[in-house]
């Protein structure tokens, strides 16, 4: 009794407001746009599904968003993993507790700030070309490279902490056993502490993986190209085709059910 | 192994890179809200105060940073019971169907933030407009509020589970009603987590771009005034002291969060898991 009290709203709300609102857009998926009427026609098939698999641009830009997103996560691994190993391991109590603020603040900031800071950074008359000019190195300017870099900045705090939690998880004494069986730092980073870190590092590739994916703003503020949010975006915005707005986006929902899938089977969910 | 001198110099250079790496965009963006020349092109020649009184004067601003106010008070409000009930029906009773709700809660930021914004909109406009209801600050609140029940709800239930039920239980047992054990002892207990909570999903609320373009209509936030004004170069100046402010009102909050939870995990657990929300 007192139960169903306690439920009864938080339920009512996530049931009705969310879950109803999400299988009616799964639904829409399967109608059409009546391309003469601009009317939205409910009898029922593949059409939006199969435009989508036959189309050579918005394959590509599957690919494209499937390969920036993969290229974020192995570069936000790679810078992950010094300043995470530095504060678990080699930092004192104090320095890593306002190591993990640091990193979090920026995490918590705003997204749509930082993604402006880099527009203005990038620009023809910016910081990053008047920095490397002098170098005789051109900047990236605004394109695929600023999508990767940009979206590496913006993730790179949510794969810091999973990892760091992580590290944290694995006893001095392995590190230690380790060196007395004659492991160097290579050996034991590569057979004791790589394989003990990787559900964490699973786990914040969870993050920076899926973020990418459905993002439509950083690659609008620093790219001309497309991701699939772009062209969801555009379908329900400008050109009013819902359900092909919405079978689109069924495509990153897709990839990310198929990668949490992986991701649980190499333990990923115990590090969250 | 012992972590040789050498490699503890490289990792204490990588952490510095790093940190910079992080910070120097964000240093960048708040040197230009003193920018004395209108354009953006850098160096900037010397620092001004002048764009911060054009900001607090202009129409545009004010509105959105009040409608911002109003979102992110009413999100949290809503968050706030809504996190709450969930989190102790699921920490103090036992019942068919308990791990879905923790499911459900954290769904709307695991999805895509546009799939979120998509699906709500579609709902608002076919079920809410026949009853006169436009999209405007009514569905913003109900947008936020639905991707920041998961803070409130992840804060909540971390302290449920650190304090003992036995309190509870021996309130219970000296005559107290369910009313009065919650309000002298379960309430008291959780006081600092739902503040930290609360905190949260204000600075969640405050700064989320992709639900709202969906749900809020004409109305403007702040972080959707800034979108829109991104490609007017008259209002450049203005939109760099925006983009402080929006830094300074989420940060604040959640400096605020972190000491008020103490411990990290509690707080950095739903950091991470609010991720969606970013987006």
């Amino acid at each position: 009794m007192q139960l169903s009290l306690l439920l009864a709203a938080p339920l009512g709300w996530l049931v009705l407001a969310y879950i109803g609102s999400l299988v009616v857009l799964f639904i829409a998926a399967f109608w059409r746009l009546d391309t003469f009427t601009a009317e939205i026609v409910h009898d029922y098939g593949f059409q939006n599904f199969r435009t989508l698999w036959e189309s050579d641009v918005y394959r590509a830009i599957t690919q494209r968003t499937v390969g920036i997103a993969a290229a974020v996560t192995v570069t936000d691994a790679l810078l992950a993993f010094p300043i995470a190993f530095y504060m678990a391991k080699v930092a004192g109590p104090r320095a890593r507790g306002l190591l993990v603020v640091a990193i979090l603040m920026p995490l918590w900031s705003s997204y749509l700030v930082k993604v402006y800071a880099w527009r203005i950074i990038l620009q023809e008359d910016g910081a990053l070309n008047w920095s490397l000019g002098p170098l005789g190195l051109p900047g990236p300017g605004f394109g695929n490279v600023a999508t990767w870099l940009v979206f590496s900045y913006l993730w790179l705090p949510f794969m810091i902490l999973p990892l760091y939690a992580g590290l944290e998880r694995i006893p001095n004494s392995m590190l230690e056993a380790s060196g007395d069986l004659g492991g160097r730092t290579w050996m034991t980073f590569r057979r004791v502490i790589f394989p003990l870190a990787l559900p964490a590092l699973v786990a914040g590739s969870i993050f920076t993986f899926s973020l990418t994916l459905g993002d439509y703003i950083t690659p609008q503020l620093v790219s001309s190209t497309q991701f699939i949010g772009n062209v969801v975006y555009a379908n329900v915005g400008v050109a009013n085709n819902l359900p092909f707005a919405a079978a689109f986006a069924t495509v990153p929902v897709a990839i990310m059910i198929v990668y949490l899938l992986l991701a649980r089977r190499a333990g990923a969910f115990e590090s969250l | 192994m012992t972590i040789s001198p050498l490699v503890k110099l490289g990792l204490r250079i990588a952490t510095g890179v790093t940190l910079a790496f992080i910070y120097i965009p964000l240093a960048i963006i708040i040197l230009y809200a003193f920018n004395t020349r209108r354009t953006l092109t850098w160096p900037i020649p010397g620092l001004t105060f002048k764009w911060f009184e054009r900001a607090l004067d202009n129409p545009g601003v004010r509105d959105a940073l009040w409608m911002s106010l109003k979102a992110g008070l009413g999100a949290t409000a809503v968050a706030l019971l809504l996190g709450t009930l969930a989190s102790i029906a699921v920490s103090r009773y036992r019942f068919f169907g308990r791990e879905t709700v923790s499911f459900l809660v954290v769904l709307p930021i695991a999805l895509p933030g546009i799939v979120t914004g998509m699906a709500l909109n579609a709902t608002f406009r076919t079920v809410l407009e026949p009853f006169g209801i436009g999209l405007g600050l009514f569905t913003i609140i109900v947008g936020h509020a639905t991707f920041c029940i998961v803070v409130v709800y992840n804060n909540v239930i971390a302290r449920l589970r650190r304090t003992s039920r036995s309190l509870e239980e021996a309130s219970m047992d000296l005559g107290a009603d369910t009313w009065q054990t919650f309000r002298y002892v379960t309430f008291p207990a959780l006081r600092s987590a739902l503040f930290a909570g609360a905190l949260l999903a204000f600075a969640l609320s405050f700064d989320e771009v992709i639900v709202t373009t969906f749900t809020a209509g004409a109305d403007q936030t702040l972080p959707i005034w800034i979108l829109a004004n991104l490609s007017r170069p008259n209002q450049l100046p203005i939109v760099n002291v925006v983009a402080v402010l929006v830094i300074l009102l989420s940060a604040i909050p959640v400096y605020f969060a972190q000491r008020l939870s103490r411990d990290t995990s509690g707080i950095a657990a739903p950091a991470t898991a609010a991720a969606g929300a970013r987006q």
